[in-house]
């Protein structure tokens, strides 16, 4: 099957979704699926799939994936590593065989949902998921009273390149946020530069939409990129992004040294720990997001950072770590809302408030740039405005800092 | 049935337009460009045509703008042959010109049926379509929502649009021209893989033809960028209300005597 496989590639002849599995590095595992089922029962919108992760593998064994390609199952899953984590065979399902049917569905003609069709041409066209000119790729920067190097009008060497992301470089909520990071890093001393209006999504988040075609375009350009720019590692706010640099890019002969913000920070946690003077009297929970959390278990930098913020208390919710509850935005999911509520999935971020305000916490913390938003909204129709916040690990550290927003005189 | 398709590039609107120097005309150095939604459109049913009945797709642009990107897009979704006039001038033509040029070669190709989008948003002499259609001395039908095939040979059943949720189904005789404000579906998602795979195999055929003189344009004499509106009221009330307070504030501004 492996040989078919390939000589199907060699051929140019269109793959079935088993050929195309096992066409990736880490496909042969799915033949040794013994249908336990816990990948099923482990999605978080098993229940409501027509075909479920397990059959999924078993509609693609038996080569009678052409319901399967074209239900609305395909677009189903938002990308949370837990059938990947707890199958005991260790099939990768979230890596391999959801984009791999994804891919099968985009080949043979099949449109995906509208939103995301439209986050689609907008990364095609602009480089980014929201469709905004790349010229205002810098707009959060307007006004900041902190010195930003824009590597894309005056290239130099720095310690670290900045990727600052499609949401945090855009959307108003996460701007915020960025501009708290820009501060940070300045009153840490680190000399850092971002690429602006050159800046493109790293395309984590196609590559589990399926659109493996669009992800190489991404990587060529952010190749070309890495090699114009001298720096010593590359700083990410997005855990989708790091990923994506950790396990993907190095396909492609892309090896860079990339860290998430949480785990950049918690390395110089000695430097930080005497910056943090004022005290955020709170009682905090954290949401471990499934990227940096789940997929390359790096649990504790983001609780490092909260605790030696003085004054604050960190408490745990239920589903933490490991079993940590997805928002619901990844592999696409921010785009997934309607199509999932359409047939019959939930809003996992409004259980997700829910179980985060019932451990007593007023600040739900975040180290996602997708879950600001989310989860923001999240607490809206679930009652909890007044009750509990949204917070990026970001804002509080610079909050105890003392560096508030300030404009430039 | 041979179907050719019209795909013009117009300023893409999410950079913010910019007024050349002399203040007459925009700055297309400055802008991004983008298919004319309209003609996104026109593609689609096109190729929802050849779906259902095995036509062949001729796609025809101008070399202006991003044309290239999509001429092979429109490729990679199943169009035939993909045509590029030759073009070289930083604007794009005046209305009767640019009807010159395409009208040249489309006479070449011999399609019993022209797609083109019904409007698009850089229009200043009035929309392509029916210029088109006169130029080539066509029947024509605009702001049409739908294109099946005919009940009799050589004819189309096409779905036009009136005010007020009006369609009326007409059947036209071809060839024809068909001013299309919008396919029986949403313009298809093609993978990126199909569109780089067009780049590699699939030739844009460029089409020779004489540039016709320029027919005198519509003088502008000075562009102006939208004021922003500094307020907005909303109101509210019986209809009485609304309607006596909308009179009071057009009075207030002068507007009424």
């Amino acid at each position: 099957m492996i040989q078919a496989s390939k000589k199907a590639v060699d051929e140019g002849r269109t793959l079935t979704l088993l050929e195309e599995v096992l066409a990736s590095p880490e496909g042969e595992s799915v033949l040794t699926c013994m249908q336990c089922g816990v990948c099923s029962g482990s999605c978080p919108y098993g229940e409501v799939m027509k075909y479920p992760p397990r059959q999924i593998i078993q509609e693609a064994i038996a080569g009678a994936d052409a319901d399967l390609i074209s239900s609305p199952s395909v677009w189903m899953c938002v990308g949370c590593y837990t059938c990947a984590k707890r199958c005991p065979r260790g099939i990768d399902l979230t890596d391999v065989v959801w984009p791999a049917l994804r891919d099968q569905a985009l080949q043979r003609g099949i449109q995906p949902p509208t939103e995301l069709r439209v986050a689609f041409q907008n990364l095609y066209l602009y480089g980014n998921l929201l469709g905004i000119s790349p010229r205002k790729r810098l707009d959060w920067a307007k006004d900041l009273d902190v010195t930003v190097r824009d590597l894309s009008r005056q290239p130099e060497p720095v310690e670290v390149l900045w990727l600052v992301g499609c949401y945090p470089s855009y959307y108003p909520r996460n701007q915020i946020v960025t501009r708290a990071m820009a501060r940070l890093l300045t009153a840490m001393g680190v000399r850092w530069g971002v690429l602006g209006k050159d800046e493109k999504s790293l395309g984590d988040c196609d590559r589990l939409f399926g659109e493996e075609g669009l992800f190489e375009l991404l990587v060529e350009n952010n190749h070309k990129l890495f090699r114009q720019h001298q720096f010593d590692r590359l700083l990410l706010t997005d855990p989708h992004g790091f990923r994506a640099l950790q396990k993907f890019y190095p396909r492609y002969g892309i090896e860079v040294p990339a860290q998430h913000y949480t785990m950049y920070l918690a390395e110089k946690i000695d430097q930080l720990k005497p910056l943090l003077v004022r005290a955020i009297e709170a009682t905090v929970t954290y949401h471990d997001n499934c990227c940096v959390g789940r997929r390359c278990d790096c649990y504790e930098p983001p609780r490092e950072l909260l605790r030696i913020i003085p004054g604050l208390k960190l408490v745990e919710m239920p589903r933490n770590r490991e079993i940590a509850l997805c928002c619901g935005g990844g592999g696409g999911g921010m785009w997934l809302d309607g199509h999932i509520t359409e047939h019959g999935g939930k809003r996992l971020s409004d259980e997700r408030v829910l179980e985060a305000a019932g451990t007593g916490a007023n600040i739900l913390a975040v180290s996602c740039p997708f879950e600001l938003s989310r989860f923001e909204d999240s607490i809206k129709v679930t009652g909890l405005e007044g009750k509990l916040v949204v917070r990026d690990i970001i804002e509080l550290l610079a909050e105890s800092m003392g560096l508030e927003e300030r404009k430039k005189a | 049935m041979n179907i050719a398709v019209v795909l013009r590039q117009v300023p893409d609107l999410i950079e913010t337009l910019e007024i050349a120097d002399d203040g007459t005309r925009l700055d297309y150095g400055a802008a991004r460009f983008i298919v004319n939604e309209w003609d996104n459109h026109a593609l689609e049913q096109a190729l929802l045509l050849k779906e259902s009945e095995g036509s062949s797709v001729t796609v025809v642009a101008l070399d202006f703008g991003e044309v290239d990107n999509t001429l092979y897009e429109a490729s990679a979704k199943g169009a035939d042959t993909i045509v590029k006039i030759p073009w070289d001038s930083e604007e794009p033509p005046a209305l009767r010109q640019a009807a010159a040029l395409y009208a040249e070669v489309l006479r070449g190709i011999g399609a019993e049926l022209i797609l083109v989008g019904c409007q698009s948003h850089d229009e200043l002499e009035g929309p392509l379509a029916p210029q088109l259609a006169f130029t080539l001395n066509l029947p024509y039908v605009g702001v049409v929502r739908g294109v099946q095939p005919g009940d009799q040979p050589g004819s189309i059943r096409v779905f036009k649009e009136f005010p007020g949720a009006v369609v009326a189904r007409m059947s036209v005789r071809l060839p024809a021209l068909i001013g299309v404000l919008a396919a029986e579906k949403a313009p298809r998602y093609v993978p990126v893989s199909r569109i780089r795979a067009a780049m590699k195999s699939t030739p844009i055929r460029e089409s020779q033809v004489d540039v016709p003189q320029a027919a005198a344009p519509v003088n502008v004499l000075r562009l102006y960028v939208p004021e922003a509106p500094e307020r907005a009221e909303m109101l509210d009330g019986s209809a009485e209300e609304v309607a006596e307070r909308i009179c009071q504030i057009l009075a207030e501004k002068g507007l009424l005597r």
